[in-house]
């Protein structure tokens, strides 16, 4: 098992062996939150930052979880997106969090870049919790350990992911992963919202959901973004519906063994019909637990070995063997 | 009045075409016939191209308003170091150049400043609101060499047709910077493959385009002078191209950073690769040196476009938009000639009278008679761009740390040498004044 980064910034150019690491990892972490008492010492003493410039409910709490569960300090800083025209400038921020030497920070920003620019600027992991429309690589690794749970290997794979990819950071980094593990990836949506040059990066496009989803194995739906109504982008909610909600009939066109995911939150009855988000094809409650694991395993591979550079044997049970290894001073 | 011969150099004549050996006798502050010049003290230029000042028609001096950014004094210092002794400068200070009395107040820090001749550029609409012509007959008395609302594209056609029509009576140029605002969407880079792949918002080549014709076509209505400032697109070219087969009164500049860099130089989110317009794809940059060469572009002009580290260091999308350019568009500027885009003396004719005439100034040329504005450029000088060495008071260049070959290494301007940076073996020049 291999795992050289020393950042989480993006998906892209990451590769294959890294990231099936990562998933592998996460998977010898779900067992911890199975248990009675859901903590391992593997972070005891390390402090995790959790800066959150954009609301969060979903991901910000699964970072805590995970930090939590492997013993790190958390620390919440919701900052206003509008820091940067009226308040601290993004890099004065991380020169003040570098000054308190945290172990990890793990940010989202409405700016692409952020996270870019944060890894310039301190000298910890930075763990990219979603940068504007860039990357948003955690949501894409628990997406990923999702469908390699239900569907097991990627080659042969046809994903289709739908909805507004123009803006969508999750679609951006599933793409780029889906695309390094062999998988044909068909992006779907209106035009306006499905740039041409997406077919650069080796994606089938489609505007039209019933050809998008037709024998595929896997569907991601994408969260529509409402102020989008008012840019011209598609005329109403209601039309955008119409073409492109994910319902019983468009599911159909997939292959039987189908699952269906989304990041959330998601709209009802607007990018996918109730009975589709909560029928037998939905894995939408495993992504969120994934999502844990996931986090735990990027906490763990980013800032416990960090600093003691061993390598990872193939089938070492980490969560166990991590903790006893730290001793007892507690 | 004193005489100085620069000797042993090849002069370069942008007007004939021709770079050849010669010398440049000076009488004072003019360019004096050759001829019988015994008295004269002489400037050694062996090894060294002789041509006409340097001439940027598009700079950002900052002044008054942003001194935090630039002054005039340090503009006109980056400018001489550069090779430049004419700049024209932009209306986007604060309070914007559009009325008479900040017009005067340039020109007055200019010639304090003892640098290269500064050249003001009017706003074309009150307060660059893009609603009411400004005064542009006092600013013309007072000074002003063009109209622009640079940095703000006007997009009330109906007044660019008005500035177009009006300025026909002083026989300004309008300079356009091209950009539909409801296309750029608040846009930071080129629109393509890049952009969508780092999550930016992209301006299409559309949004310079649609301008261009635009503008094209009120040039057609109005019988006016229509400058495009800072061409970047291909299909921008080709527009331009027709256009002056046409006939009709249109020429345009490109900068330096639209024909070394593209688009992938904002991998990385760096903000010393944003402005407007963004830089484009290689196949614009091969149009626009092939336009460079042809003649459908007439001038090289930086955009020198000076911010604070505070203004760049920040998200890409918060980053003010613009790059330094004074002190490393020469250098660059002659690495075409070496890639063989064009030939030396077209080169030089796009950086001297190919902009004089666009802006109608005495600048340009080494005939007998001219002012005195002579730049030396050593062709082998090989140096280093380090941001934090320039003159300018920013350090805004995507170029720090390029390996430059070719400097200017002396200027003057009115006959008196004001840079000077051969080595120190040359024989050292009095002052001839």
């Amino acid at each position: 098992m291999t795992f050289t980064q020393r950042h989480l910034l993006g998906l892209e150019g990451v590769p294959a062996e890294e990231i099936v690491a990562i998933l592998e990892t996460a998977t010898s972490f779900k067992e911890i939150s199975e248990r009675d008492i859901k903590k391992v010492p593997t972070l005891r003493g390390k402090t995790v930052i959790n800066l959150f410039y954009e609301a969060s409910t979903r991901t910000r709490t699964s970072f805590e979880i995970a930090a939590k569960r492997l013993s790190a300090d958390t620390i919440n800083i919701s900052a206003s997106s509008s820091s940067a025209s009226k308040g601290e400038t993004l890099v004065d921020t991380a020169r003040n969090l570098e000054a308190m030497r945290p172990d990890a920070i793990v940010i989202r920003h409405p700016s692409s870049g952020a996270a870019q620019l944060l890894a310039r600027h301190v000298s910890c992991p930075i763990l990219n919790a979603g940068d504007g429309c860039h990357e948003h690589p955690t949501q894409a690794l628990l997406d990923l350990l999702t469908i390699r749970e239900h569907r097991g290997d990627f080659a042969g794979l046809t994903v289709a992911i739908v909805g507004d990819v123009l803006h969508s950071r999750v679609a951006r980094s599933n793409l780029f992963a889906l695309k390094t593990l062999g998988a044909t990836v068909r992006l779907v949506g209106p035009p306006t919202l499905l740039p041409r040059e997406l077919a650069t990066f080796g994606a089938e496009l489609h505007t039209n959901l019933a050809d998008g989803v037709r024998d595929a194995d896997v569907i991601m739906m994408l969260r529509i973004q409402r102020e989008r109504q008012g840019a011209n982008f598609f005329p109403t909610l209601d039309e955008y519906s119409r073409y492109f909600c994910l319902t019983e009939d468009a599911v159909r066109l997939a292959k039987p063994h189908v699952i269906i995911l989304h990041p959330g939150p998601m709209n009802r009855g607007l990018e996918i019909s109730s009975a589709v988000a909560d029928g037998p094809y939905s894995v939408i409650m495993d992504q969120v637990t994934n999502g844990v694991a996931v986090r735990m395993a990027l906490l763990y591979l980013l800032v416990a070995r960090s600093k003691a550079e061993v390598a990872i044997g193939e089938t070492e049970a980490i969560p166990d063997v991590a903790p006893r290894r730290t001793g007892a001073r507690a | 009045m004193s005489r100085l011969l620069i000797t042993g150099g090849t002069v370069v004549d942008p007007i004939a075409g021709t770079a050849a050996p010669g010398d440049v006798l000076i009488d004072g502050d003019r360019i004096a016939s050759a001829g019988a010049a015994d008295d004269a003290e002489t400037l050694d230029a062996r090894g060294l191209l002789v041509v006409p000042g340097l001439v940027d028609m598009h700079v950002h001096l900052r002044e008054p308003g942003y001194e935090y950014k630039e002054t005039i004094a340090t503009g006109v210092a980056a400018a001489l170091a550069g090779g430049f002794t004419s700049v024209a400068c932009m209306a986007n200070t604060e309070p914007p150049n559009d009325s008479a009395a900040v017009t005067q107040y340039i020109l007055d820090r200019a010639r304090i400043a003892q640098g290269a001749r500064v050249y003001p550029i009017g706003a074309l609409s009150f307060g660059l609101k893009g609603e009411r012509l400004a005064e542009i007959g006092e600013m013309h008395r007072a000074g002003i060499v063009a109209v622009s609302d640079d940095g703000r594209p006007v997009m009330d056609a109906g007044l660019m047709r008005r500035a177009l029509e009006y300025c026909r009576m002083f026989d300004l140029p309008v300079i356009a910077h091209e950009e539909d605002h409801h296309l750029a969407a608040g846009g930071v880079m080129n629109e393509g493959v890049t952009s969508i792949r780092l999550g930016l918002r992209g301006m299409p080549a559309a949004a310079e385009e649609v301008m261009i014709a635009r503008d094209i076509a009120l040039t057609r209505l109005t019988g006016g002078r229509l400058h495009v400032a800072h061409v970047s697109t291909a299909g921008a070219v080709q527009l331009i191209r027709d256009a002056k087969a046409a006939g009709l009164r249109v020429t345009a500049e490109v900068t330096p950073h639209h024909l070394f860099l593209t688009e992938d130089a904002v991998e990385g989110y760096g903000t010393n690769a944003k402005m407007a317009p963004p830089l484009r794809t290689r196949a614009d940059v091969d149009a626009l040196r092939a336009a460079l060469a042809d003649g459908t572009i007439d001038a090289i002009a930086t955009d020198h476009a000076p911010h604070h580290p505070d203004e760049k260091d920040v998200e890409f999308d918060h980053a003010a938009n613009g790059i330094v350019g004074l002190e490393t568009a020469l250098p660059l500027a002659l690495r075409l000639v070496g890639e063989g885009v064009l030939d030396l003396p077209t080169l030089v004719a796009r950086m001297t009278v190919g902009p004089a005439r666009v802006l109608g100034i005495p600048a340009g040329t080494l005939a007998p008679g001219a002012a005195a504005d002579v730049t030396l450029i050593d062709p082998e000088r090989r140096w280093r761009v380090e941001a934090r060495g320039l003159r300018t008071k920013s350090r805004n260049t995507p170029f720090d740390g390029w390996e430059m070959t070719g400097r200017a290494v002396a200027v003057l301007v009115g006959g008196r040498l004001v840079h000077d940076e051969r080595p120190a073996a040359a024989p050292a020049l009095r002052s001839a004044s």
